[in-house]
């Protein structure tokens, strides 16, 4: 099918407000993967945490997600330092294979306890501005869509800062290089797995408040992103910041021109493709060689 | 996984998990009572269906609750009824193999299991032991159409459901001149939306509606603006939808927000148009309508009942009520049979004449396992609540189409 040009832009710009969401949940991924050289399969049920708690502040205390950001990132980052420091670091005794199983327990704990209190129905909110459009040239993008987008961009830029230009971000790069060094030169490499496994956590409660007035929250809604934010740790180079914002605008725009024009069924091929090729051609990714 | 106890809605089930509890706890008391008859419950209650899922489950056991309070099963010397639990886990693979373990626990019947893929395999395996299996909801009409003795539906399958879905929406437009000349049809990937796609794809145009567009989506679908801004571009009167509850209530939310001009928003079996859509999504719910299987709406016992279920703290599906009559349905059988014998069991279903329930329908008859005569309704989401609207034997509202523009 031929499409109109205004069709076209449409898509592709929601196609970039999608991956700007991507990036955010692919860039605590990608931290984590960066810094302690593992894969976090509980990231997806962290996400679907912090999407029902999103929910349960509007609802019980009428807390509006966007207002309730600083508070989510707070409190996940709490939950992913004491999750590494009570969980995570001492059931992993030093090996990484370990912690790789201690994440995938944790998120079938996770799962299992949202569906007891949850049940495994699905929830989505509506606030007043759900309905509310922007006009960017032909294109009609909801107001959420474009606030997750700006939203986004901005955590990402936070969070470059904090790596690239404080004491913390040099302790964390420092470790992510050379573990060893790090410990000689007097940083507590304990703390700052702790920290940045926190850090990485609350990447992914901005992500829930960005998220939920656009999308829904079910006990399932993890596996949803954390798929694709594989994906995009890949694409954009495992432990590249640039890279998981690069690769999500990618996935982001290549998911919405696939499904406009393969059909939404087939459109998610042009993802695997992508995939496949970075595999065989940049199997470290975009960005991979400068982190 | 298989186990005796019930932990599903808690608040419901409190009592009903005594059931399950005593047999594990308690094993010598339990052999001193009357004898059970132990109906395993295979549903998806994790995974993408586990919503579905818990609430069929929750049906049943509301069901058996009730019976076994009553006095069990007066033929059986007041045998009990015992819920064996499993979790399908939304897998084909998984729905098989809790079938076996249920059978080779004992189960004397089945019910299950939400969905058509699930109940296939899962029906084909309690045939090799012949056990009655009762399908709550699950569409395809192949469930019944393999010539399973052990196999039977009380809701109608998926060629009625369908042909009916369009007679419905037919008459629906025919009664305000006929302004919905156009369609686009948006389905699931999987058996339950290709084929309601397909069916409806071929009749619709027998009825004066041109499909302009068949669009298959995948579960899940993180993004549905693409499919809105392909249905804007063909400006079809009616968007007619069949999927799962997630990307249903995504795709009506989007459709909305893209402000898509449409006379009609039509789904067939809607997977995610139920109570807390309309209420707690008012605004994109609003006059969206479902051909769906429903209550009722003039029998006292069928409000009763939607009472009762609100008031345990659960939302009142369909679900809920078709697993809820699967157990009414068994428990008829075995007060006629007098056994779980299971010839004398399945001949017995066969037989049924089964009338004291609320749905649109008469009763029961079973012809190779489907029930003759059962019907869904047209319900619309009207006011954060769900009114039938269509036949007018059944309807309490009057239908808004088509839509305001």
């Amino acid at each position: 099918m031929i499409y109109d040009f205004p069709i076209i832009f449409s898509s592709v710009m929601n196609g970039l407000m999608l991956g700007g969401i991507y990036a955010l949940v692919a860039l605590g991924l990608t931290l984590i993967y960066g810094v302690l050289h593992i894969i976090n399969f509980a990231h997806g049920s962290l996400l679907m945490i912090a999407m029902f708690a999103v929910w349960l502040l509007l609802e019980t205390l009428g807390i509006d997600p966007y207002v309730a950001l600083p508070l989510m990132v707070a409190g996940m980052f709490g939950l992913g330092y004491v999750l590494y420091k009570g969980v995570v670091g001492p059931m992993s005794h030093g090996e990484d294979a370990n912690i790789l199983l201690v994440t995938l327990g944790v998120a079938v704990i996770l799962d299992n306890l949202a569906l007891y209190l949850f049940t495994g129905d699905t929830r989505i909110i509506e606030r007043p501005y759900s309905f509310e459009m922007v006009e960017i040239g032909p294109a009609l993008i909801t107001l959420p869509k474009l606030i997750s987008f700006l939203g986004s961009l901005a955590v990402c830029l936070v969070l470059w800062l904090l790596i690239d230009r404080t004491d913390l971000g040099k302790a964390i790069r420092a470790v992510a290089k050379e573990r060893q060094g790090a410990r000689l030169v007097g940083i507590d490499v304990e703390n700052i797995f702790a920290l940045t496994y926190a850090i990485g956590v609350a990447c992914l409660g901005a992500a829930a408040c960005l998220l939920l007035p656009t999308f829904y929250v079910s006990p399932q809604v993890g596996n949803v992103f954390v798929i694709i934010a594989f994906t995009i740790v890949v694409l954009g180079g495992m432990g590249s910041f640039l890279g998981a914002l690069v690769g999500g605008l990618i996935i982001g725009v290549t998911e919405a021109l696939g499904g406009l024009f393969l059909g939404e069924a087939l459109g998610q091929i042009g993802i695997s493709l992508i995939f496949i090729l970075i595999l065989l051609f940049r199997p470290t990714g975009l960005f991979g060689g400068a982190k | 996984m298989t186990k005796n106890a019930t932990i599903s809605r808690r608040s419901i089930l409190a009592g009903t998990a005594a059931l399950g509890v005593g047999s594990l706890g308690f094993p010598a008391i339990t052999r001193a009572q009357a004898r059970t008859v132990k109906i395993g419950l295979v549903h998806p209650v994790t995974g993408f269906l586990a919503f579905n899922g818990q609430q069929c489950r929750a049906g049943a056991l509301m069901a058996i609750e009730e019976i076994n309070a009553a006095g069990g099963i007066k033929s059986m010397g007041g045998a009990r009824f015992e819920a064996l639990i499993g979790d399908a886990q939304s897998q084909v693979a998984v729905a098989v193999s809790e079938t076996t373990k249920m059978a080779e626990a004992g189960a004397n019947a089945f019910i299950g299991c939400f969905s058509s893929a699930l109940g296939l395999a899962a029906t084909q395996e309690a045939a090799k032991y012949n056990i009655p299996f009762l399908i709550d909801v699950g569409v395809s009409d192949n469930i019944t159409a393999r010539g399973l003795k052990n196999v039977f539906r009380f809701k109608a399958g998926h060629s009625v459901t369908v042909d009916k879905s369009v007679e419905t929406l037919d008459g629906l437009n025919r009664s305000k001149g006929s302004p919905v000349k156009s369609a686009i049809i948006v389905h699931e990937e999987s058996e339950f939306g290709t084929v309601t796609a397909t069916r409806m794809a071929e009749k619709l145009p027998g009825v004066g509606i041109q499909v302009k567009e068949v669009i298959k989506h995948a579960n899940p679908t993180r993004n549905f603006d693409n499919i809105a801004l392909r249905i804007r571009q063909q400006r079809p009167d009616a968007v007619i939808i069949s999927n799962y509850l997630n990307e249903y209530q995504l795709l009506c939310r989007t459709i909305k927000q893209q402000r898509v001009p449409v006379k009609a928003l039509y789904s067939v079996l809607g997977g995610g148009f139920n109570i807390r859509f309309a209420r707690e999504q008012a605004e994109v719910s609003q006059n969206v309508m479902d051909y769906n299987h429903w209550y009722n709406p003039r029998n006292p016992r069928a409000l009763e009942f939607r009472r009762r279920v609100e008031a345990a703290n659960l939302f009142c599906t369909f679900e809920v009520m078709l697993s809820y009559f699967c157990v009414k349905i068994l428990h008829d059988a075995l007060e006629r049979a007098g056994t779980a014998d299971k010839d004398p069991l399945i001949n017995a279903l066969a037989s049924s004449t089964f009338s004291d329930h609320f749905m649109p329908y008469g009763p029961t008859r079973f012809v190779n396992g489907q029930n003759q005569g059962a019907q869904s309704v047209c319900i619309q989401a009207l006011d954060r609540d769900m009114k039938v609207v269509f036949p007018a034997e059944y309807a309490e509202a009057q239908a808004v189409f088509p839509l305001p523009t």
